[in-house]
This record gives C-alpha cells, sequence and structure tokens, in this order.
C-alpha cells in the first residue's frame, strides 16, 4: 500500500486532490493521492501533525457536496469523503471535548450562517436544546434480531450485546406454563417467561423483549426442562453475549420472512446507523463467540491488557516514536519509503487508541439505542 | 447450532469403548452410622444383625466387609425386625402396617439382600372372651398384648403378656391355656429363662417381677419377686428386660430404662446386673433396643452371655461381658462420624505404609484395647480383595477435632483422634468428671459411647485441612482464623506452641470486625501426646473462618486465605512472607464483619437439613392411602413445607438477570490456593509459585524466592506478585492447577524425590487450568492467554461446587490412564472432562439437587472415588472408575430348607440395590425385580404380590398390632391364623421340617 501524504499547494497531478483543513482559527493546506487515500487512521494522524496537536483528542468532519457537515471517523467515511470531494476536500476539526456534536448532520451547511458560525465559534451556544447524540464512532450495537431466516416466524432471536456496568441488563424471568402442540393435541408444558423489564434497563430500551415473552432458548441451549435457577444461572453466565429466543407473547410485530434488508421489529425503531443495522446472521453458534469476554491479565509491571491483544509496552512506545519521525519527513517533502514500518507502527497505533478510548466509552452514559 | 449438532454426534467409536473402559458410575457403599435407625434384630446362628430406619431402610452387618442393604419401596419407619434363625431370612414390619419378608441370595458367589414378599395387614374384628377371671377383663378385651414370646424349649407354647399384666402360657397344639400369671402392674415386656422354668416380667413403674413356672399349678398369683432396682422413688419404665444364664457366675439381667423419674428421668441407661454388680450403662441418646451374643446351642445349659449390643440412636455400642469391668468393644464398622458435626473431609489416597503404621499406633495408644473379645458379630465371609492402596479419610469436627478413617475398604475404621481445643483457652474447661463415677453415687453411671454433639466453642470447629503425607506434616484451620502446624511425632512431648498473627486486612481502613473474637491460646508448655503435636500456631486478624489452606512441605510454606485476604507463611522460620487484603473497596458487607450472614448460614443449612429429613420421612408417596396416621403425617409435611400462607406464594417466584457485578459482597473470600513448581516470569526459568483465586474471580500468583534446604535457616522466603488475572465472568474461582509440558497436573511435593511419580516435563510449555464456578479455562504459561475453555454454565445451566483432578485407570489396560477433571454441580450432577482439552466425557446424575448438605460435603479421591454425606452420620461412597471400586463382595452361608423362593432378578450395574436412606431414586430399571417362582407354587406368589388376595378370606394376612384392643377369642384367632400364615409360609418356601419360628416382641 503506497500512498503518499503530499505536501504543498496546488499540485497539478491528476490524482491528487487538494485539501483544506480547519482547525480553530488555523487552515492548513496539503493534498493526497485521490485513487490510494490510506487509512482512516493515518489520515487522522497526518491532521493532528499538520495543526501541531500530536495528543489533542480530535473530531474529523468534512463538507459534502450537498454541503452538509458529516463526520469522518473510519476507513469507510474517509474514502467516501476521498472519492466525493470535488474539487477540494474541506475538513472541519474540532477538539473532542469541545466538540459540538450538533453540528453533523443533515443541512447542517445549507443552513451555512448558523451552522458554520456555529461549528468556527465555539462561543455561540444560543442552539436549541438538542439532544445530544454521540459521534457515530461511539455507536455500537446494543441489540439485534438474528437468525430471521431459520427461525419459525412466531419466534424471534434477540441479541443483547452487555458493555460495561452502568446500564443494567435490566429483565428478571418467572416459571409459568405454555401451551403446546403436541401429537396427543394441545399440552401444558412449564415454561420460562419474561416476568419484568427495569425501566431504563437494556432489555427495555431495545424494545426488542416483552413482559410475558417466553423464553425458548438461551444462547442456542433450549431452557425446556431447566429449572428457573438453571436458566437464570445460563442467562448470568452468557450475560456479556446473551441470545435469547422468545416467543413474544404480542405476535403482531413479527418479522416478515424474505424482507432480509430490515430485520427490525415492528416495536424496535431502526437502529439509526446504517453500518450496525440490525444485521442477520445465520447460524449462530455459540462456540464462535470467542470475543464476547477475555480476562484482564495484569502483568507483574501493573498495567492492565486484554489477552489475546497483548502488546508489549515497550512496542507501543517504539512505535509512537517512528510515526513522530516518519510524519516529520513527509513534512520535509518527500514520501517515505518506510511505507512497511509506517503501517505496522499506524496499525499498533490503532490498538492503542483503541485501547485507550474503550474505557471512557464504556463509561459513558450515553449509549444511544434507537 | 447444526454445526454444534454435529460436533456432539460425530462420536469416535474407538473412543466411546476406550470410555466404556475408563469410567462407570457406581454408588457402593454407605459408610458410617445409618440415621435414625428404628428397630434392631440379631441372628444367634448367622451371627448377623440388621438395623432399621425410620426411612425404610435395612442393613445388615456381618464380620468386618459383610454388609447388605435394603430399601422399602414405602417410606416408614421400621418398627420391628425379626431374623428367621439360620435362614437368611429377616421379617420386617413397618408402621405403615405392612410386612415384609427380605432374603439374602447367592448371584455370582456373592451374596445379596433383596425383598421376597410384602404383606398388608387388615384390621381385626372383635371376639368375645371367655376362661378368663372376670378382673381380667376390660369389658369384653384383655386389652393391648405388649408381649409375645416363643418357649425357648418348646416351639408350640407362646407366652402372651397383655398390657394390663396379665401373662398368659399358650399351646398352641392344644389350643389351650397352659398357665395364667395374674399380674396387675402394667407390662411393658417379658422374658424367658433359658430353660424355661422362669420369665421375667417388666412394668411400667420401674419394676420387674420373676415368675416360676410351675406345672402343679395352672394360675400363679404372686411372682417370686417383685424389684424396683432404682427405687424407692417414683421410676420410669422398663422397656425391655433379658435374662441370660451363666456358667461361671450368677446369671445376667439386663434391662433398659428404670431410672428415677424425677432426679434421672432424662438419661438413656441400660442396666447391667450381675449377682451383686450392678452398672448402669450411661448414653448420650435415646435406646432402640439391645440384644446380647449368647450361645445358643440347644444342648448347652448356659446362656453363657459374650456381649451386650446396644443400639442407641447414634451409635452402636458392644460391651464385652466376658472381661471384668465390661469394657466396651471398639466397632469395626457403623463408625459414629458424626459423635460432633463434621464440617469438612479431605482424603488421601496412596498412603505410605510408614505414615499408616504411625498413625495406627497413635491410634492404638490413644485408646488401649481393653476388652479381650474380637467383634461378636462376625457372620459371613468378606470376599472382597485386599484394597490395593491404602486410603485415609479425615473429617474435621464442630468440637476441634480431626478424625482419622481407614476409608481402604468397604468398612470405615477409626484409627486416630486429634484434638486441637487443648491449646486454647476455652470458656468452659470441663473436665472428665462425667467419666468417673465416684463410688458412693447411686446409680452407678457409667458413660459409654462416644456421641457428643456439644461443642464447647463453635470457634474451635476445623475448616480445612492439608496433609503432606511424605513428610507427616498437617495444617489443620479453623472457624476463628486459626492455622496450626501439626507435626507427627511417636513419642510424647511437652512444649510451647508459638503464636504468630498475621493481619490480612493490611491498613484497609473504616473496617470493623463484629463478628466473634480470636481464640486466646493457653500460655506456657503444653503436653501433647503421642500423634500429630502443634508446633506453630498462626492467627489470622480479623478472626474469620479459614477458607482454604494448602501446605508445601519441601519450601517449609503454608497458605491460608478468610474472606478478607490470604497470607503466606515459612513456619521453617516462623515468619511471615505475604499476607494481602482481597476485599473490593466497595464490599461494605466484608467491611461490617460477617456476623449476621454467618447467622443466615446457619438458619440455611439447618432448613435445609430439616427440609432432607422431612422428605427422607415423607418424600414418597404412601402406597397405602388407607392408613389415616400416615395420610395426617403427609398432611404436616405439607403443612410444614408451606412456610409461607398461600397467597404470598401467588407472587410468582421471579429471577432477576444482572451479570455478577464486582461489588458484590463476600468478593474477597479466597477460595483456593495452590502452590506449584513452574514457569511464571518468563518461558526458561521455572521455580516456585503460590496461587491464590477468590469469589470475584481474581487470580494472584506470586513468584516465591525459596532459599535451598541448606540455607533454608539463613535467607528469608520471598514473595513478588508476578500475576493477576481478573475473570471476566467474576465467577468465583474454586480450584487451580498448573499443568506440565504433557498436560499432566504436576505432582504433589516428594512425590517425584520418593520415586512415586513421573517426574513432570519441564520442557515443553506449562499451562494453568483455572476453575471458576462457571466455567473452566486453560492458559499458557508463562504468558497469560487463553488456550481452551469449557463454559459449564453457559451450556449446561449448572454451576461447578467441587473440582478435583483425576486419575482414571483402564479396566482393559493397566498401564493406560488418563487425567480427568471431575466436577460436581449445584444439580448434583457428576461431570468428567478429559484434561487439557476440556472435552465433556460422561455425566452422571449423583444426589439430589436438594440436597444441599450432600452436595457441600463431597469430596472426591485421587482416583475416581467419592464421598457424600447422606445424612449426617453416613457417607455415601461412590466411584466413577470403572477399575477403581470398592464395594461390599461378601457370602453368607446357610441352609434355607428347600429354597424355592426363586427370585430372579434382572437387575443390572451396582450391586448394591439402593441407597438405605432413599437420597437418590433409581431408575426404574434398576430396581425392577420380577418375581418368577421356579418350584411350582405360583398361586402363594401371585397371593402375596396381588392386592386383591388381601381381602381374600384365605389370605396369608397375619394380625400384628400391639396397640389396639385384643380379646381372647382375637388371640385365638391370631393363632390359628398365624398358625395359617405359617403353613402359608411353609408352603412358599415349601418347608415342612420346622416351623420358621417367629419370635414377637
Amino acid at each position: 500500500m503506497n500512498r503518499a501524504h503530499r505536501h504543498g499547494a496546488g499540485s497539478g497531478c491528476l490524482g491528487t486532490m487538494e485539501v483544506k483543513s480547519k482547525f480553530g482559527a488555523e487552515f492548513r493546506r496539503f493534498s493526497l493521492e485521490r485513487s490510494k487515500p490510506g487509512k482512516f487512521e493515518e489520515f487522522y494522524g497526518l491532521l493532528q501533525h499538520v495543526h501541531k496537536i500530536p495528543n489533542v483528542e480530535v473530531l474529523v468532519g468534512y463538507a459534502d457536496i450537498h454541503g452538509d457537515l458529516l463526520p469522518i471517523n473510519n476507513d469507510d467515511n474517509y474514502h467516501k469523503a476521498v472519492s466525493t470531494a470535488n474539487p477540494l476536500l474541506r475538513i472541519f476539526i474540532q477538539k473532542k471535548e469541545e466538540a459540538d456534536y450538533s453540528a453533523f448532520g443533515t443541512d447542517t451547511l445549507t443552513k451555512k450562517k448558523n451552522v458554520l458560525t456555529n461549528v468556527l465559534r465555539p462561543d455561540y451556544h444560543k442552539k436549541k436544546p438538542n439532544i445530544v447524540i454521540s459521534m457515530p464512532q461511539d455507536f455500537r450495537p446494543v441489540s439485534s434480531i438474528i437468525d430471521v431466516d431459520i427461525l419459525p416466524e412466531t419466534h424471534r432471536r434477540v441479541r443483547l450485546y452487555k458493555y460495561g456496568t452502568e446500564k443494567p441488563l435490566g429483565f428478571y424471568i418467572r416459571d409459568g406454563s405454555s401451551v403446546r402442540v403436541t401429537p396427543h393435541g394441545l399440552e401444558k408444558v412449564p415454561g420460562i417467561f419474561i416476568s419484568r423489564l427495569v425501566p431504563g434497563g437494556l432489555a427495555q430500551s431495545t424494545g426488542l423483549l416483552a413482559v410475558n415473552d417466553e423464553v425458548l432458548e438461551v444462547n442456542g441451549i433450549e431452557v425446556s426442562g431447566k429449572s428457573l435457577d438453571q436458566v437464570t444461572d445460563m442467562m448470568i453466565a452468557n450475560s456479556r453475549n446473551l441470545i435469547i429466543t422468545v416467543r413474544p407473547a404480542n405476535q403482531r410485530n413479527n418479522v416478515v420472512r424474505n424482507s432480509r434488508t430490515s430485520g427490525s421489529s415492528g416495536q424496535s425503531t431502526d437502529n439509526s446507523l446504517i453500518s450496525y443495522s440490525p444485521h442477520i446472521e445465520t447460524n449462530f453458534d455459540p462456540k464462535d463467540e470467542e470475543s464476547d469476554e477475555e480476562d484482564i491479565i495484569i502483568e507483574d509491571n501493573g498495567m492492565p491488557q486484554q489477552i489475546p491483544k497483548a502488546v508489549p509496552m515497550a512496542g507501543s512506545l517504539e512505535s509512537l516514536t517512528q510515526i513522530e519521525l516518519s510524519f516529520e519527513s513527509a513534512q520535509n517533502g518527500f514520501i517515505p519509503n518506510d511505507v512497511n514500518l509506517q503501517h505496522t507502527s499506524g496499525a499498533k497505533m490503532e490498538h492503542e487508541t483503541h485501547a485507550s478510548d474503550q474505557k471512557p466509552l464504556e463509561e459513558d452514559g450515553t449509549i444511544i439505542t434507537l | 447450532m447444526m454445526k454444534f449438532r454435529f460436533r456432539r454426534q460425530g462420536n469416535d467409536p474407538q473412543r466411546e469403548k476406550i470410555k466404556q473402559d475408563l469410567f462407570a458410575f457406581n454408588k457402593t457403599v454407605e459408610h458410617g452410622f445409618p440415621n435414625q435407625p428404628s428397630s434392631l434384630a440379631y441372628d444367634p446362628k448367622l451371627r448377623i444383625m440388621a438395623i432399621g430406619t425410620k426411612s425404610g431402610a435395612v442393613k445388615i452387618y456381618g464380620a468386618p466387609g459383610v454388609e447388605f442393604t435394603g430399601l422399602h419401596k414405602e417410606t416408614a419407619t421400621v418398627t420391628q425386625m425379626h431374623f428367621l434363625p439360620g435362614q437368611g431370612q429377616l421379617l420386617t414390619l413397618l408402621d405403615d402396617n405392612t410386612l415384609h419378608l427380605w432374603g439374602i441370595f447367592q448371584k455370582d458367589g456373592y451374596s445379596h439382600l433383596e425383598e421376597t414378599h410384602s404383606f398388608l395387614l387388615p384390621g381385626r374384628p372383635g371376639f368375645d372372651s371367655a376362661n378368663v377371671p372376670d378382673d381380667y377383663r376390660c369389658g369384653k378385651a384383655l386389652g393391648p398384648v405388649e408381649s409375645l414370646q416363643e418357649h425357648p424349649q418348646d416351639p408350640s407354647k407362646i407366652l402372651i403378656g397383655y398390657s394390663r399384666g396379665l401373662v398368659v402360657i399358650w399351646d398352641q397344639s392344644t389350643r389351650h391355656i397352659d398357665h395364667l400369671f395374674l399380674g396387675n402392674q402394667q407390662l411393658e415386656s417379658l422374658a424367658w429363662e433359658r430353660s424355661g422354668s422362669i420369665l421375667v416380667s417388666s412394668h411400667s413403674d420401674g419394676s420387674y417381677m420373676i415368675w416360676s413356672v410351675s406345672d402343679d399349678s395352672a394360675r400363679t398369683l404372686q411372682p417370686t419377686t417383685s424389684t424396683v432396682p432404682y427405687g424407692p422413688f417414683p421410676c420410669k419404665a422398663i422397656n425391655k428386660i433379658l435374662w441370660r444364664t451363666c456358667e461361671s457366675g450368677s446369671h445376667f439381667i439386663i434391662f433398659s430404662g428404670g431410672m428415677p423419674r424425677a432426679s434421672y428421668g432424662d438419661r438413656h441407661c441400660v442396666t447391667v446386673l450381675q449377682g451383686q454388680t450392678l452398672v448402669t450403662l450411661d448414653f448420650t441418646s435415646r435406646v432402640i433396643d439391645f440384644f446380647t451374643v449368647y450361645n445358643t446351642e440347644p444342648k448347652d445349659e448356659y446362656d453363657n452371655p459374650s456381649a451386650l449390643v446396644v443400639l442407641v440412636e447414634e451409635e452402636l455400642v458392644v460391651i464385652d461381658l466376658q472381661t471384668p469391668g465390661w469394657p466396651t468393644v471398639p466397632a469395626p464398622y457403623l463408625a459414629p462420624l458424626h459423635s460432633s458435626a463434621i464440617t469438612c473431609s479431605y482424603h488421601i489416597s496412596n498412603v505410605p505404609l510408614k505414615l499408616w503404621e504411625r498413625i495406627l499406633s497413635a491410634g492404638k495408644r490413644q485408646s488401649p484395647q481393653l476388652a479381650s473379645m474380637n467383634w461378636p458379630i462376625n457372620g459371613g465371609k468378606n470376599l472382597a480383595q485386599e484394597p490395593t492402596q491404602r486410603g485415609l479419610l479425615l473429617t474435621g469436627h464442630e468440637d476441634g477435632t480431626v478424625r482419622f478413617w481407614d476409608a481402604s475398604g468397604v468398612s470405615l475404621r477409626p484409627l486416630y483422634k486429634l484434638g486441637t481445643a487443648n491449646i486454647f483457652q476455652t470458656d468452659c474447661e470441663h473436665a472428665d468428671s462425667l467419666n468417673q463415677a465416684s463410688e458412693e453415687e447411686w446409680p452407678p453411671f457409667h458413660k459409654v459411647g462416644c456421641f457428643d454433639p456439644y461443642s464447647d466453642d463453635p470457634r474451635l470447629g476445623i475448616q480445612k485441612i492439608s496433609l503432606c503425607k511424605y513428610t507427616a506434616k498437617m495444617v489443620v484451620a479453623g472457624t476463628a482464623g486459626q492455622v496450626l502446624v501439626m507435626e507427627l511425632s511417636d513419642e510424647k512431648s511437652e512444649h510451647q506452641v508459638s503464636v504468630a498473627t498475621m493481619d490480612l486486612l493490611q491498613d484497609r481502613e473504616g473496617f470493623t470486625w463484629k463478628g466473634h473474637d480470636q481464640l486466646s491460646p493457653k500460655n506456657g508448655s503444653l503436653a501433647f501426646p503421642p500423634g500429630f503435636q502443634p508446633t506453630m500456631l498462626v492467627q489470622c486478624l480479623p478472626p474469620a473462618a479459614v477458607t482454604a489452606v494448602t501446605l508445601h512441605s519441601e519450601w517449609n510454606l503454608v497458605a491460608f486465605g478468610t474472606s478478607h485476604g490470604f497470607g503466606l507463611f515459612d513456619y521453617h522460620r516462623r515468619n511471615p512472607v505475604l499476607a494481602r487484603c482481597t476485599l473490593h473497596p466497595n464490599d461494605s458487607l466484608a467491611m461490617e464483619g460477617p456476623l449476621s450472614r454467618v447467622k443466615s448460614l446457619k438458619k440455611s443449612l439447618r432448613q435445609s437439613f430439616r427440609r432432607i429429613r422431612k422428605s427422607r420421612v415423607s418424600g414418597k408417596k404412601r402406597t397405602n392411602p388407607n392408613s389415616p396416621n400416615s395420610k395426617v403425617q403427609e398432611a404436616n409435611a405439607q403443612l410444614a413445607e408451606q412456610a409461607c400462607p398461600h397467597d404470598v406464594e401467588m407472587t410468582p417466584v421471579q429471577r432477576r438477570i444482572e451479570p455478577r457485578s464486582a461489588d458484590d459482597s463476600l468478593s474477597g473470600v479466597v477460595r483456593c490456593l495452590y502452590f506449584a513448581d513452574t514457569f511464571l516470569r518468563d518461558a526458561t526459568h521455572h521455580g516456585p509459585t503460590m496461587w491464590a483465586g477468590t469469589n470475584s474471580g481474581s487470580v494472584f500468583a506470586y513468584a516465591l524466592e525459596v532459599p535451598s534446604q541448606e540455607k533454608f535457616s539463613e535467607r528469608a522466603v520471598e514473595a513478588v506478585l508476578g500475576k493477576e488475572v481478573q475473570l471476566m465472568h467474576r465467577a468465583p474461582v474454586v480450584s487451580i492447577a498448573v499443568l506440565d509440558g504433557r498436560g499432566s497436573p504436576l505432582p504433589e511435593p516428594y512425590e517425584v524425590s520418593r520415586d512415586l511419580a513421573k517426574a513432570p516435563d519441564m520442557q515443553g510449555s506449562h499451562s494453568v487450568l483455572i476453575s471458576s464456578e462457571e466455567q473452566f479455562k486453560v492458559f499458557t504459561l508463562p504468558k497469560v492467554s487463553a488456550k481452551t475453555k469449557f463454559k459449564l454454565t453457559a451450556h449446561e445451566g449448572c454451576r461447578v461446587r467441587k473440582v478435583a483432578l483425576v486419575t482414571f485407570t483402564s479396566v482393559a489396560f493397566e498401564d493406560y490412564t488418563e487425567n480427568c477433571l471431575a466436577c460436581l454441580t449445584n444439580l448434583g450432577d457428576i461431570h468428567v472432562f478429559a484434561v487439557p482439552s476440556l472435552r465433556p466425557q460422561v455425566h452422571y446424575d449423583c444426589i439430589r439437587k436438594e440436597d444441599i448438605s450432600g452436595i457441600a460435603s463431597c469430596v472426591f479421591t485421587k482416583y475416581g472415588q467419592g464421598f457424600y454425606l447422606i445424612s449426617p452420620s453416613e457417607f455415601e461412597r461412590f466411584s466413577l472408575s470403572a477399575r477403581n471400586i470398592t464395594e461390599p463382595l461378601c457370602s453368607l452361608d446357610f441352609i434355607r430348607p428347600h429354597d424355592t423362593t426363586c427370585v430372579s432378578n434382572d437387575y443390572k450395574g451396582s450391586p448394591k440395590l439402593s441407597q438405605a436412606n432413599g437420597t437418590h431414586v433409581l431408575p426404574a430399571s434398576e430396581g425392577n425385580h420380577s418375581f418368577v417362582d421356579g418350584a411350582g407354587t405360583p398361586e402363594h406368589s401371585q397371593a402375596a404380590l396381588s392386592p386383591a388376595s388381601i381381602d381374600s378370606p384365605n389370605s396369608t394376612d397375619t394380625t400384628l398390632d400391639s396397640t389396639a384392643d385384643i380379646t381372647v377369642e382375637e388371640v385365638k384367632d391370631f393363632l390359628s391364623s398365624s398358625e395359617e400364615a405359617e403353613k402359608n409360609l411353609r408352603n412358599i418356601a415349601e418347608d415342612d421340617t420346622r416351623s420358621p419360628g417367629i419370635l414377637i416382641k
């Protein structure tokens, strides 16, 4: 992957594109190779570098062709921004702690006066009290309906993602009896039912579970024949990645088959993000869920690490300095050949930011479900 | 999910074969003393004894290793049992009015106990009486029959004792009353003298009367003598009396009860009287029954009783009547495990002979054998092979004792008892004054038996035990945070125990301990008898109960943990190495001390015990719905179970679904501690490590600097925290074990140097197996990363209660072994997993899930067996291994005349038919006995089985009920019907030679 951060205005090359980046009152101009824009992390590092804000957490936004201020926070929207920029890619950078999330969205830049002044002049805060919606990168799935194509229409398989300890799963189960059709006619059999949803809990906020829904399976294991305590223990043991198959008490909102595009039930509103829209997973195998919980190992130097990603501390420090070096050279006008090194260091940095980002995000109370 | 299913089905047939050779589940034998015994019987010809219980169990014992167990289908109290002497048959009467016949049968060269017939006793119509003086009639009836005794010389004569005092000798052949004894004191029991010339009656006022049977008159108005042995003040009834003649001296009179009502009415006593010698045997629990072992050869003139066997509610005591002083004979089985409540148990396999002999000799010196006789109940032959290895079971008790039991074979034998109470100052220093009866005292109490459920101080209770079988060092830890390091010594010693205190809170602030005080050790040097002697006492602060302890005798280290933290102590240099607090900052409950929780735990334990008792007594549905008595009991049991009123129950039971959070209460409890020589810090150097796991899923691993043996006195041991693992699911860590390069568990210290184990593979990379209550995980070492795992709770919905690494040996090939992880869950199932792949191998139902105390008491042995408590006094032994099985294999030789009650049974599997206490319900296929009459009285065997025949006039029912009224005609009727019954029994057994001689008390 050879992509270049070319510094200097007005490059005549057809493959390059001019970038105008604004942070506070400062502008920077540089160019990018349109065909090989590289990764978002590298772009992010470049921006930090050119604005000389190496350790400042920032939010990156760009003006699209409609004049909307849209975020750049992953490879997808970065590439989108690069490919649609015509002719100039206008970048707006805000410090994360000062970020005004309401600036982002559709029609933001068409109402230029309002929005841009808002973005550019942070003191202008007389806006209507908007609901604070965090940046899309802060979004993560909290629930989804899965296996729609292999389940009977009367059943619903719901996956709840539990992060951190802030928001409770928030539901209760009870013993009950349900009527089944058997070869001998209708039969009453004991079953497990959802008995209560805690207001504000994860289960309630998804809208996918309701009181009196019968629990049929927990993470692929049938609950029939199991006691209430057994099912409780199974759910708690799987609480980080809980997949419950229920027969909803209200059968009117069932997922209609063959509509693979929309897996959302009538009760749950759209999960609002394209990339995380309720995705359909088939053939769920509980054994594949290896990433759900990773024990924390604290080595004797006292630094917590996730087990599989364990990166030696010395190594990551080294990689940071390497980034610094390589960007230094880029600024001086020549393209570093040492791409491999840069790539690896970039990847490591991704991990570092990822790891350091996770904590505050998990504890961020603004987890959006809708 | 499909993938999941396929994976399970794709079983390799070869692997299945290997599994069959390795694993098999059997409940083999019950150790200890039957819970709630209710009746006793003895067969003097076969020299075997039977004990019946309130739960309907029947246990027959002979020589050590000869044991039979049976369980009535009805959960009802066994009220009476009678052997058909010499025939290997036993008749039992239950309190639900059913009569059962049991027989011992040979199969595959071994004897088994099986139920052959059962009868339901109907009610009786009333009759007029005649030929009896008017004074002795209560209206039309003579009153209840209290006792029936067959004449010792003439089987046609029966002695009938009526409750109101009238005694009759009835001749069955002539159907006439031979003799009348006009007693007028309420009768309790009757007994013959051997020749039949004297009889003795005992009465409710505490008196006994001797009557001479002379032929000259048909009526005797007065007894020869009448005595109130503990008079003159009012006495309690003498419940049972025996008369035994003796060649060498005067006769024995042995009776139970009769104590002065006011002063000693609460004592449980049996009195032995020979000539002028009277001894009042004083028991700690109620006397159920007693018998004597005596000469029954008909041609001999004297009984010559050799032993008195007394069954009390909590133990069996045998008194040697031939040795002066009448000492007790130690029992080789029926060990009173519960003489003080069991608080923990610990098993050691493959005990070296040297240690075994030292413990044995310490035990012998502790209780010198006074009795000259051997165990008198010695019928049958033990055919089981000598155990291949010595197994030691250690039980810790509430009173601070540790008892050592020989668990190598079928009978659990007491070896040695270690007391730890004597090194502490306890509130009530109660001297052994109870044992010493002064010369002047009347009655002359003689305390016998060892059941003593009262603990001086609950803090003395033993919580954890760890023993090194190679160095004979032991650590015993208790309820008040006391950790005792002991050493086995063959000599008695007098020395001071050094004391150290270890603060496990480590300056954690805001803590006030509201629990019990720590025990204060006695000052100065103390005398210790040969055996395990304490060398070091470490006291934890706060003095919470020790929850984990482990010992490494090679490194001279002991590690212990409580609910607050753990400590590491160097007992050689006698200095602390490490203390670490494991309390979570938010754990407010632990901060306040565990007082309230301890109470609630006790309460819940008590409740669960009650529940178990209740379910044992009334859990099974009665087959007899007619009995109003059982209905009332059932209703009462139901009432008791419904602790809360109905309307409260209307709100359904809910369970909250929330993941375990870090600040759960009791999160700091240290659950396991482990020493290992492994790679913790780097992959090239291995060294001593210590591991600790807590209730909140934390694992701490310390690298230890242990100086070499010769420098031990110079340099101190150091501990450095190497790793800290927080399991994300936060479930309590129940066990930690390090596996070597081959995936086998590391050997115990000294095991390799004594050539008893292969040296561990230190070349390949080690791994650590961490078992939590929910998952098993194998992590690589030294870099801790997850290798394999099995999420038990996520898959099965059950939680781990006990785990152990077990070595299984194949039945087919002696040198093929596999290391596995055995796990007992909260549902009472046992799962076996391969190590280190953690693949599930087999699983079995073992304990009822309601039996919380049973699950809590379970202990696995290293070679695939296990023990758990089925009652406070009984261990059930089970085996998971197909090879290593300890079960009773015995034979009993007897001649059953024309033994044609062919009972074929299609019973397969465990040789043990059923568990006596009914804690585990057998699958229908296993307990299925089909009665096939081989030699041709099909109508009778049918009559015995089909309920329709019970009401038919030719029914074989006998009439036995000591509580209701009976008339002489009824007696007549009874006798004829019992004759008929005998005839029928005779037909069944085709026994024309001799009546089966049923003696009914």
